[in-house]
C-alpha cells in the first residue's frame, strides 16, 4: 500500500512513524471487520455493539480512566516479553512471574506495614521485581547452559506459580474472614491513585519503563550488544559479547518487569492479594508484544487497544447479552490478522 | 592420459559440460565417462569444480553448455527428480535422513513405486535382501536418530539401491567415517561394482582412490587435467595434477623476518577437544606463534581448522592441554578475555560468524569493541570514534566501506572486507585468519594479504588457515598441515614444496603423525 504524505505532514511526523500508525490502523479495522461478521452470525447488531463498546470506554472520562487502569499491567507485562525477545528469548512466563512478584510484594506489605509509605512502596517494588526475576532465573539458566528451551520452561512454570500463591494464602496469609484472600493492605502499602479515579502510579512506572526500554535499545552500549545477540548469537559470541551472561540477566530483567506488574496489580488495583487474581494478564502481555512486533510505540498502542476491548467487552456482556468468551475470539482474530500479515498491513522493509 | 580404451558403452557420458558463476568458471568443457562395473574417482582441490559437476549431473544446476548421455542417448536432466528417474542416485556429504523415522520409513519415502498404503514389512524384507547381498546390514526397524554416521550412510546407499539407481554418486563419503568404517564402505563399493553398478566417488583422499578406484579423473580450476586407469596412476602424479605448477607470481615483496626469540603470542600445549556431531576433534595439538610471525595451517577443510580457530578464540573448550597467550595461561577462558588480550578473528563465513545481518556496517564495526566506544558508562555510544577508526583502517588497508548500508545487503566480498577492516583496526597482537581471501576479488585479496603482512611487521602473530597452497607458501613463516584433527607436518616453507604438503593434506602419509 503506497501512502503519499504531503511534505508538511512528513516534517511533523517522520514517515516511519506515519507508516507504523497506518499499519496499526489497518490491523485494527480489519480485526473489527472480521469480528463484526461473528457478531452478525450470532444475531447481534455489530454497529450497535461497537457503539456501546466505544462510548463506554472512550465516551467519558470515567470510561477512559478505566481503560488506563486495565492497560497498566498489560503494558508492563508486554515489556516483560519484549525485552527478552530482543536477545532472541521467548518469555511465555509473564503470568507466573507476575504471580510471584505479587506474592513477594504482598509479603513485604504484610510484614512491614508499620513503615511509612515511601519506604514500604519502594521495598514492595523491589520485592515484586525480585520475585519475578527469581521465577525467570531457572528457565534462563537452563537455556544459557544449552539444556532446555526457555519457551517450554517458562510456559510450564506458569501453572506452578498460582499454586504457590494458593499455598501461601490458605496456609499463612488469609484474612480472618475470608480464606481466598489476604487482609486488606495498609494504606501505606497502596500505590497512590490520581484524579479521583482508579488510575494508579503503576501507569507512570509503565510509561517510564517503556521510554527506558526504547532508549536503552536505541542508544546504549547494552542495547547494541543485545541487538547483536538477537541478530546473530554466533557472531555476537565470537565478537566477544558475553552471551550467557546476557541471556540470564535479560531474562531475569524480563521476569522482574512481570513481577513489577504483579506488584502494581495487588498494591495499586486490588489492595489485597486474591487467589487467582490475574486471569491471563501475563498472556495478554505476550499477545500485545506480538501484535506490536516488540516495538515500543506499538506496545503502547496495542496495550491501549486491547484494554479498550477488554473493558468494553465487560460492558457488552451486560448490554448485548454476549458471553465474555467473545472477547477472546476478538483477541484471537487480532492475532490472526497480525500473524497472517496481509500485504496491506505489511511493514515496508527498506 | 589417453589410455581410456574401454569396450563397453559408458553408462553415463558427460560431454563438454560448462558452467559459469559470476567471476568464476566452475566447469570448463568437462568430459567424463562413467562405465558400469567401475568405480570412478573424481579428484581435485576444494573449488576445483567437482561438486558443481555432480550437481549438474544430479539436476541441481543447469549447465550453460554441454550434454549428458545415458547409455548412449542424450538425456535432459532438469531436476533431481528427473535424475532419479534416469537411475542416477546421489549420497550427499550431509546425510539427508529424517532422524525421527525408522530406517524402513526413510527408505520407503524415497521409493518411486511407493503405494498409498505402506507395507513396511514388505519394504523391510526388501531391505534385508539387498543389505545382505552387499554387506550393508542395518536393522530396518531402528530409528535413524539412533544410528551412527556410518550406519546412516549405509541407509543412504540402500535408499539408492532400492530405488533402482544404476549410477551412485558419493560426495566425500569417507570424510565423516572412522578408519574401520572406511574399510567397510570400500568393500561395499567393491561388491556393488561386481554387480554392475557404476560408482562416482568424489574425494580428496589419495589413499582411498588408489585402493579402490578403477578409473581416476582429476579436476583443477574447472578443467579435466587428467583421466586414466588405476594402473596408470601414482601418488606423485595425482598430487602434481591436483595442485598444479602454479607457485610463481604471488610474492608480497616482503621477506619474512623470523623472530623466534621473543615471547610467543600464542602457545597451544597438547590441546585436545571433543567434537560434537560431524565435527572433528583436535588431538594433541601443539602450536607456537611468535610476534611477527605468520603460521600457516594447510589442510582440506573439515580436518579440524574450525575447531582450532574456535579453541584459540575461546568459543570451544579444550578437554586437555593448555592455551597460553602472551605468557598468561588463558585455557578455557571467555572470548571477551581472549579478545581483550588483543586477539582478532576473521572467520571463514563472515555472514554467519562475524556480523549481525540486520545492523548497519557502522554498528557492526563497533561490536568487538563496545567497551571502548561506550560513553557515559554505556548510556551512549561514541559513533564518531567508530567512524574515525574505520576511516583510519580504510586508509591503511586501501578499501572503502559504505558505513550506513545494512550488512545483509553487502556482497560476500564486501562483507569479508568489513570484517577484515574491523579485526585489523586496533593493532591486534594475535590474528586468527581463516580463509582470509575466500570470496575476495584479486585486488582485494592482495590488499588483505598485504594487511596481514603489515600486521606482522608491526609485531602481530598470525594464525593463518587456508586451502590455497600458493597463498600459504607466499605468506607464511612456518607451515603446519592439519589432517583429521592432528598436526601431521610442520615445515619452513623453504624446506618443503606443494607436493609434500599436498600429500600430507590428503592423508597419504599418516605415519608422519606419530612424529609430532
Amino acid at each position: 500500500m503506497q501512502i503519499s504524505a504531503s511534505p508538511l505532514i512528513q516534517k511533523v511526523f517522520p514517515p516511519s512513524l506515519v507508516n507504523t500508525g497506518i499499519r496499526y490502523l489497518w490491523m485494527t479495522l480489519l480485526t473489527l471487520l472480521l469480528f463484526g461478521f461473528i457478531l452478525l452470525a450470532s444475531g447481534k447488531d455489530p454497529i450497535r455493539s461497537y457503539q456501546d463498546m466505544f462510548t463506554s470506554t472512550l465516551g467519558s472520562w470515567y470510561g477512559f480512566s478505566e481503560v488506563l487502569v486495565a492497560m497498566i499491567p498489560m503494558l508492563i507485562t508486554a515489556l516483560a516479553v519484549a525485552l527478552p525477545s530482543r536477545v532472541g528469548l521467548i518469555n511465555v512466563g509473564g503470568e507466573g512471574q507476575l504471580y510471584l512478584g505479587a506474592a513477594f510484594a504482598t509479603w513485604g506489605a504484610l510484614t512491614f506495614q508499620a513503615q511509612p509509605a515511601w519506604i514500604l512502596l519502594t521495598l514492595m517494588t523491589l520485592l515484586g521485581m525480585l520475585g519475578g526475576a527469581v521465577w525467570a532465573f531457572l528457565p534462563a539458566y537452563l537455556k544459557a547452559i544449552g539444556l532446555v528451551n526457555e519457551t517450554i520452561t517458562t510456559l510450564l512454570m506458569n501453572s506452578i506459580a498460582p499454586k504457590i500463591i494458593g499455598f501461601l494464602i490458605f496456609g499463612y496469609w488469609h484474612s480472618a474472614v475470608d480464606t481466598v484472600k489476604t487482609a486488606n493492605f495498609a494504606s501505606a502499602a497502596r500505590l497512590p491513585t490520581f484524579f479521583g479515579t482508579r488510575v494508579h502510579l503503576g501507569l507512570f512506572f509503565g510509561l517510564v519503563l517503556l521510554l527506558l526500554f526504547w532508549f536503552i535499545m536505541k542508544y546504549t552500549r547494552w542495547g547494541l550488544e543485545m541487538r547483536a545477540i538477537g541478530g546473530n548469537p554466533q557472531a555476537a559470541r565470537r565478537n566477544g559479547i558475553p552471551l550467557k551472561r546476557y541471556l540470564i540477566i535479560v531474562m531475569c530483567l524480563g521476569g522482574a518487569l512481570a513481577g513489577l506488574a504483579g506488584m502494581a496489580q495487588v498494591s495499586g488495583f486490588y489492595g489485597v492479594l486474591l487467589l487467582n487474581f490475574s486471569i491471563g494478564l501475563g498472556f495478554m502481555g505476550f499477545l500485545i508484544c506480538w501484535l506490536a512486533g516488540g516495538e515500543p510505540v506499538g506496545i503502547l498502542l496495542m496495550s491501549f487497544v486491547v484494554a479498550i476491548i477488554t473493558t468494553g467487552g465487560n460492558l457488552l456482556q451486560l448490554t448485548r447479552d454476549l458471553p465474555y468468551a467473545v472477547i477472546n475470539i476478538l483477541l484471537a482474530l487480532a492475532l490472526f490478522v497480525v500473524l497472517a500479515r496481509p500485504s496491506l498491513v505489511q511493514r515496508k522493509k527498506s | 592420459m589417453s589410455n581410456l580404451r574401454h569396450d563397453a558403452l559408458p553408462l553415463v557420458a558427460l560431454r563438454g559440460i560448462t558452467k559459469e558463476f559470476p567471476n568464476v568458471i566452475a566447469n570448463d568443457h568437462v568430459d567424463l565417462d562413467i562405465f558400469p562395473s567401475e568405480i570412478h574417482a573424481l579428484l581435485g582441490e576444494n573449488g576445483a569444480g567437482k561438486s558443481t559437476l555432480v550437481k549438474i549431473l544430479f539436476g541441481f544446476y543447469h549447465a550453460d553448455a554441454g550434454m549428458v548421455e545415458f547409455n548412449g542417448k542424450p538425456i535432459n536432466i532438469q531436476s533431481p527428480r528427473q535424475a532419479r528417474a534416469a537411475n542416477i542416485g546421489m549420497v550427499f556429504q550431509d546425510l539427508n535422513l529424517i532422524p525421527a523415522l525408522s530406517v524402513a520409513e526413510n527408505i520407503a519415502l524415497f521409493l518411486p513405486d511407493l503405494g498409498h498404503v505402506l507395507d513396511l514389512k514388505q519394504i523391510a524384507r526388501r531391505i534385508d535382501d539387498v543389505s545382505k547381498q552387499y554387506g550393508l546390514e542395518v536393522n530396518p526397524q531402528a530409528l535413524v536418530s539412533q544410528l551412527s554416521i556410518g550406519e546412516q550412510q549405509k541407509v543412504e546407499i540402500l535408499k539408492l539401491l532400492l530405488s533402482n539407481a544404476r549410477l551412485l554418486i558419493l560426495d566425500e563419503p569417507t570424510r565423516v567415517l572412522a578408519p574401520q568404517e572406511v574399510e567397510a564402505l570400500l568393500s561395499v563399493l567393491g561388491n556393488l561394482r561386481k554387480n554392475g553398478y557404476a560408482i562416482l566417488l568424489i574425494t580428496h583422499k589419495l589413499k582411498e582412490v588408489l585402493l579402490c578406484a578403477d578409473r581416476i579423473t582429476v579436476l583443477r580450476e574447472g578443467r579435466v587435467v587428467g583421466s586414466f586407469l588405476r594402473a596408470g596412476a601414482t601418488e606423485g602424479k595425482l598430487v602434481k595434477l591436483m595442485f598444479g605448477q602454479k607457485l610463481s607470481g604471488l610474492k608480497t615483496g616482503l621477506m619474512p623476518r623470523r623472530k623466534e626469540g621473543l615471547k610467543p603470542v600464542l602457545e597451544l600445549l597438547n590441546v585436545d577437544t571433543r567434537a560434537e556431531g560431524a565435527g572433528t576433534s583436535l588431538k594433541r595439538v601443539n602450536l607456537t606463534i611468535s610476534p611477527g610471525q605468520i603460521v600457516g595451517v594447510a589442510g582440506v577443510s573439515g580436518n579440524g581448522q574450525k575447531e582450532l580457530c574456535d579453541v584459540v578464540l575461546g568459543v570451544e573448550r579444550s578437554v586437555k592441554g593448555k592455551k597460553i597467550l602472551n605468557g598468561n595461561d588463558l585455557t578455557n577462558l571467555s572470548v571477551q578475555t581472549i579478545r581483550r588480550e588483543g586477539t582478532s578473528f576473521i572467520p571463514e563465513n563472515p555472514l554467519m560468524m562475524a556480523s549481525v545481518p540486520f545492523m548497519t556496517v557502522l554498528e557492526n564495526m563497533a561490536l568487538t569493541r563496545t567497551e571502548r566506544y561506550a560513553r557515559r558508562g554505556g548510556f551512549s555510544m561514541n559513533w564518531e570514534a567508530v567512524k574515525s577508526d574505520v576511516v583510519d583502517a580504510e586508509k591503511r588497508l586501501g578499501f572503502k566501506l559504505s558505513l550506513f548500508s545494512i550488512a545483509k545487503s553487502l556482497s560476500g566480498g564486501n562483507l569479508q572486507r568489513m570484517v577484515i577492516l574491523r579485526e585489523m583496526a586496533h593493532h591486534p597482537r594475535l590474528i586468527i585468519a581463516s580463509y582470509l581471501t575466500r570470496g575476495l576479488d584479486v585486488r582485494s585479496a592482495i590488499a588483505a594479504r598485504e594487511a596481514l603482512v603489515q600486521a606482522r611487521e608491526e609485531g602481530a602473530g598470525v594464525l593463518f588457515v587456508s586451502e590455497d597452497l600458493d597463498e600459504l607458501f607466499a605468506l607464511c613463516d612456518r607451515l603446519l598441515v592439519l589432517y583429521g584433527g592432528r598436526i601431521v607436518g610442520e615445515f619452513f616453507p623453504s624446506e618443503t614444496d606443494v607436493y609434500e604438503v599436498g600429500r600430507l593434506m590428503t592423508g597419504s602419509k599418516v605415519e608422519h603423525a606419530d612424529k609430532c
